[in-house]
Formats: C-alpha cells, structure tokens, sequence
C-alpha cells in the first residue's frame, strides 16, 4: 500500500461494464514528507474519498479486491482515507 | 490506471487462441499535461476505443483478464474507458 493523495477526477461516460458507477480519482502518490513521489495514476475509490484528501491505495491485481463479489478491471484502488500520519 | 491516447490499431492472424477476435490498439501513456510517458503499450480494447481517443488504460493481468472475460489468458493490459473530462487541482497539472 501507498500513500496519495486526490488532485483530480476523471469523467468516463463510455467504460468497461465492470467500472459502471465508480468513481475515478487521479492520485498523487506522497512520500513520507508530503513531496511527490513519481507520477499521477487514476485509481478507482473503494472509501468514498475526495478532491485533496489523503489517502492510501493497492496496486495490482489485489486493486480488485476491494469491490467483490463485482469484478471490477482496475490496477489500482483507494482503500482508505488517511487522518494524520507521524515519522520517527 | 493511466490515461493514455490511442495511437494505433494492431492486426495479428496468428496469436493465443485465447486472443481470437479481441480487439488489440496500442495505447501511449500520457503525463496529466498531456505528453507522452514512456513507451506504448498493446491494449486489449474493452469499450471500442479508436484512434485519437484518450482511454484509461489499466497495467494489469488479472484486470485486462476481466476485461476479455475468457478466464485466464495471456493478457497483462487492457483499455476500460473512454476519458470524457480531467478536472485537475492546480498543483497537479504539469506532472
């Protein structure tokens, strides 16, 4: 799991039947100090988050998982709104 | 996921029978300012996706899998959507 957080959404009117009524965030993945840590990724939201939260995400095929029994083709989901995060 | 554009179609009489009939489309990966990152990849297409189009594009076996719904198959990319709109906070629209 990785730490993101929400810098936009995607519209997709035309999609796979298996990501009908999804919502599709970009997320910026964050290293521990808050800096960007790679490039923007669109990840499908299992949490209900939002514009600017922080949030955490799976990757790969376990990105499916959050929404069984629906099989929903994704690499990558949000599976938890972040409240604070410390460094030692 | 990824957005990425289509770029090309690609036809191949001799492949996987598990393939036969999917549509295939290469896809390039774009940066959210719209320029291209890294190479392109060969997608199953899964919502008639053509030329021009800018798609979600998803790098990963188990969901290209779902996408040609013939169990498991060769397969590790996949284009599950069409993008309409991108609305973006300031900060990320450079990256």
């Amino acid at each position: 799991m990785f730490l993101a957080r929400v810098v936009g959404t995607v519209v997709a009117t035309r999609k796979d039947p298996g990501l009908a009524g999804t919502k599709l965030l970009v997320i910026q993945p964050l290293r521990p100090d808050r800096t960007p840590a790679g490039k923007p990724l669109v990840a499908v939201d299992s949490v209900g988050a939002g514009a600017a939260e922080e949030v955490f995400y799976v990757r790969g095929r376990e990105a499916a998982l959050p929404f069984l029994p629906a099989e929903v083709p994704t690499d990558a989901a949000i599976v938890g709104i972040v409240d604070h995060w410390s460094t030692a | 996921m990824v957005i990425a554009r289509v770029v090309g179609n690609v036809v191949s009489t001799q492949k996987n029978g598990k393939l036969e009939g999917a549509k295939l489309l290469l896809a390039q990966p774009l940066d959210l300012d719209g320029k291209d990152r890294g190479p392109a990849v060969m997608a199953i297409d899964g919502v008639d996706a053509g030329v021009g189009d800018r798609v979600l594009l998803v790098l990963d076996g188990k969901a290209a899998m779902t996408v040609l719904d013939r169990g498991l198959a060769g397969v590790d990319a996949a284009i599950v959507g069409v993008v309409d709109t991108v609305d973006l906070e300031d900060s990320a629209r450079s990256r």
